[in-house]
């Protein structure tokens, strides 16, 4: 018997001991250093988006290499890497994978914390948040696909206009990065032949800040936090001085001022409509012959931004928004529509393990960084990969970005232009394995979302076959499965999604850079 | 939010509710209570659970939800100990468990949840002041029985986290009156959920989820003669570390699950050896933190074989 006893407290300690280690290792933490395959040293003649004049902004020639200014820059590198700390050593190592890379994640990270649906008054109607007082509850902003889809375009837009303009007085002035200049200062990262003033992580940060002041403006104390590291990790590696760090950073408020001009006559700002506006979506459906779509939630909560078909793409124009429109969904009751709501029926009820995995990966509802955001993650895995340089990034970055928002866009449009039921509406036995979104079925936003970023990314990275369309129909039938969406709704919204990202592509063959 | 009810209910909360007690022969214990078989003794039987709740706790904010109304959860256990000797008996409990929700349109889940097998060890019996003290040390793991989804709360029929629990029970015992106190420490295994990145407190891009530990502590009352068994008891159960739900957002499985729950329960031994226990109770959750205001009532049936060779 002691040996029984011995036994079990063996096999005790060992589970106790095997459970121990739990830490979670990131794979955004394993993604390599940034060291550019080409350094795109002629990126100032890509096309930009809105900044096409470079003449129009303002970066002072540098400090020159003898003036007692550059002299205490260079010192300040040597200072630091004199007795580097291991909290400056984790900077060195979060930010050296590359800023837009880092700047996208913040941005994911920011949506996913603000992607909540505000919690109702007691009078059983509900608050809407406030840009001008973004700290009261519901807190500013409330980051849903269409928001988001926005805030990833204009950040990333705001970005590559930057880079493209740094890169024009980067070749302007020629600077010699400090590893290159002194050989007193270590290059802590590898060293690029790209002339460093102004920087490039730099321009990043003010672009990113700029934007992101406007969009997420309760949380700039993280986010300027986060750019303060940034300039500390460039000046701790030896691959720019402080001169060079201001300048790229004054140089992409300029440009991301642009941005924020766009941004704030846009018409996102009057996206929410009307209860006078809600009213007549539902006369448009009931002229139609349409049920009309109604909110599943209880109480129950306004649509989400019925006028965001109405917001100024980036690719287009707003004719080709209703020019893009597909044509109207199987009316209710309809032989058509009662086969698609049959089938939604038969998925919601004998549901496998393997399809409500796939409604689980590709849910991005609440608390999540949305289905652009997923994107968003998905291409960065794969970026990482390809050793491009900051602009390369931006640019591949922009092109997603202007594509899935110019998706949300459309699809929006789709949505409140025939406004139709879901089907949990029309069958309260349609279970839903994630929540039930909250607006029209028609179309598919992950569908349209998808479509559109597979299309661009499959350009962009021909060498990856079909994986991108793979996952987006995975994507798009995920919400069959889920219960969420009749077959119509994924199809043709993986259709109109791809013909959005076809745009993107035309806008990538000419824009100078290459493939 | 239901994750404790789902974790402390369908586990755990059964088993606190058992407390006490350290009679000859008892057959439906738990991990949680005094009681202990004889060698060569096996018990086996079935129990039926039925909790829900209407209002949860978001972080500290009571709320309810019109989109969930009443979620519901029914268990049915199947369990069984034995005897190895009168000091070391071995039982497991294996649920299945199906989920429900009144209002709105999460599909509710249903499966075998997780397998629980348990080593109970009566350490040291000492006798105090007319009655009898014992202490006991008791072993716990468990582990999924299924590839349920636990990143599906409220509807989740558990959290998929494999465990491995030691608890501390001191029993003392004066006529037929009982008196118990008992801490249990849980170590969680992280869990593997179909996302790839998740918001907590921060983005974390991996399907892992860090589970943190949990502990709890129980204090109980009863009563016990040859065909009668009675129990109240008090638990406080606490999770070391996790994070909060946020206003209106959904709940997960790393969330911070505390709650005290309040207890009793009876059992009908028919007699006072091998034969049939009939066991009925029910538990209240009286404050909580990011789960379900749960009640539950339960129901069970055993039989106690006697296996030992040297009886007919």
């Amino acid at each position: 018997m002691k040996r029984f006893y011995t036994f079990i407290f063996v096999i005790f300690c060992y589970l106790l001991l095997a459970s121990c280690n739990k830490d979670i290792i990131q794979r955004t933490s394993l993604y390599p250093t940034l060291a550019p395959s080409n350094i795109d040293l002629n990126a100032d003649t890509w096309k930009p988006i809105l900044a096409t004049n470079p003449a129009a902004f303002t970066v002072a020639a540098p400090d020159a290499v003898t003036s007692p200014a550059y002299i205490a820059d260079i010192n300040e590198i040597k200072a630091y890497q004199s007795h580097l700390t291991s909290a400056q050593k984790t900077i060195i190592e979060y930010w050296c994978v590359g800023s837009v890379l880092r700047w996208n994640e913040i941005l994911r990270t920011l949506v996913a914390k603000h992607n909540l649906p505000p919690y109702q008054n007691t009078d059983g109607t509900y608050p809407f948040p406030s840009s001008t007082n973004p700290f009261a509850y519901p807190l500013f902003p409330f980051s849903n696909p269409p928001y988001a889809a926005r805030a990833y375009a204009y950040v990333s837009a705001a970005q590559y206009d930057a880079l493209v303009t740094a890169y024009h007085f980067k070749n302007l002035y020629n600077r010699t990065a400090p590893y290159n200049f002194d050989s007193g200062v270590q290059a802590l990262i590898p060293k690029s032949a790209l002339p460093s003033y102004p920087s490039e992580d730099a321009v990043v940060a003010g672009a990113s800040v700029e934007m992101l002041k406007l969009l997420f403006p309760g949380d700039i104390d993280f986010i300027e936090q986060k750019a303060t590291e940034e300039m500390q990790y460039r000046i701790m590696a030896g691959a720019n001085t402080r001169g060079e760090l201001v300048a790229g950073q004054l140089l992409g408020t300029q440009v991301a001022d642009l941005f924020t001009a766009r941004a704030r006559t846009d018409r996102a700002g009057k996206a929410i409509g009307t209860p006078a506006q809600w009213v007549a979506l539902q006369t448009n459906a009931t002229s139609r012959g349409d049920v009309y779509w109604k909110s599943l939630e209880s109480p129950a909560r306004p649509p989400m931004l019925p006028l965001f078909g109405k917001v100024l793409p980036f690719l287009f124009d707003t004719l080709t928004v209703v020019a893009l429109r597909p044509g109207p969904p199987n009316l209710a009751g309809s032989a058509a529509f009662n086969t698609d709501l049959a089938e939604v029926l038969s998925y919601s009820k004998n549901i496998t393990r393997d399809q409500q995995a796939q409604v689980e990966f590709w849910a991005d509802g609440v608390g999540t960084y949305t289905p652009p955001g997923h994107w968003n993650a998905i291409a960065a895995d794969e970026f990482a990969k390809q050793n491009y340089s900051e602009v390369r990034w931006a640019r591949n970055l922009a092109l997603l970005n202007m594509a899935e928002m110019d998706a949300a866009i459309c699809c929006w449009d789709t949505k409140y232009f025939y406004f139709n039921e879901r089907p949990s509406q029309a069958n309260p036995e349609v279970k839903s394995a994630t929540g039930v979104p909250n607006f029209p079925a028609y179309t598919s936003g992950h569908s349209n979302f998808s479509g559109a970023a597979s299309a661009i990314l499959t350009y962009l990275l021909p060498d990856r076959g079909t994986k991108f369309t793979d996952l987006a129909n995975q994507a798009s039938m995920s919400r069959i499965y889920g219960g969420l969406h009749y077959r119509i709704d994924c199809e043709v919204g993986l259709v109109t999604g791809n013909k959005v990202g076809q745009y993107a592509i035309k806008r990538a063959q000419t824009d100078g850079a290459g493939n | 939010m239901s994750k404790s009810l789902l974790l402390f209910l369908c586990r755990y909360s059964i088993i606190i509710c058992f407390c006490l007690s350290n009679v000859k022969m008892a057959c439906a214990q738990t991990d949680g209570d005094a009681l202990m078989i004889t060698k060569n003794f096996y018990c086996a039987g079935g129990t039926y659970a039925n909790s829900s709740w209407t209002n949860y706790w978001e972080g500290t904010f009571k709320r309810d939800n019109l989109n969930l109304g009443k979620v519901s959860a029914n268990t049915y256990s199947f369990i069984g100990n034995y005897g190895i000797t009168s000091k070391l008996n071995i039982m497991f409990n294996a649920p299945y468990v199906s989920t429900h929700a009144s209002a709105g349109t999460l599909k509710g889940q249903s499966g075998l949840q997780d397998l629980s097998v348990t080593l109970k060890w009566l350490t040291y019996q000492y006798s105090l002041a007319g009655g009898k003290l014992s202490f006991f040390s008791i072993f716990t793991g468990s582990l999924p029985l299924g590839n349920y989804e636990p990143d599906f709360q409220p509807m989740s029929i558990g959290l998929h986290a494999k465990s491995a629990m030691i608890r501390g029970l001191l029993n003392y015992k004066y006529n037929k009156f009982l008196l118990g106190a008992s801490a249990q420490y849980i170590q969680r295994s992280n869990i593997t959920i179909d996302r790839n990145a998740y918001y907590t407190t921060d983005l974390v891009y991996s399907n892992q989820v860090y589970m943190p530990n949990a502990n709890n502590i129980a204090l109980s009352a009863g009563y016990l003669d040859q065909h009668i068994y009675f129990a109240a008891n008090i638990t406080k159960a606490t999770t070391l570390g996790g994070t909060d739900i946020r206003k209106n957002d959904m709940p997960f499985p790393s969330n911070t699950m505390n709650e005290t729950t309040a207890g009793a329960m009876f059992k009908y031994s028919f007699s006072a050896i091998s034969g049939w226990e009939l066991l009925a109770g029910g538990n209240y959750v009286l404050n909580g933190r990011n789960v379900g205001q749960t009640q539950t009532l339960y129901g069970g049936v055993f039989y106690l074989f006697n296996l030992s060779k040297n009886t007919k």
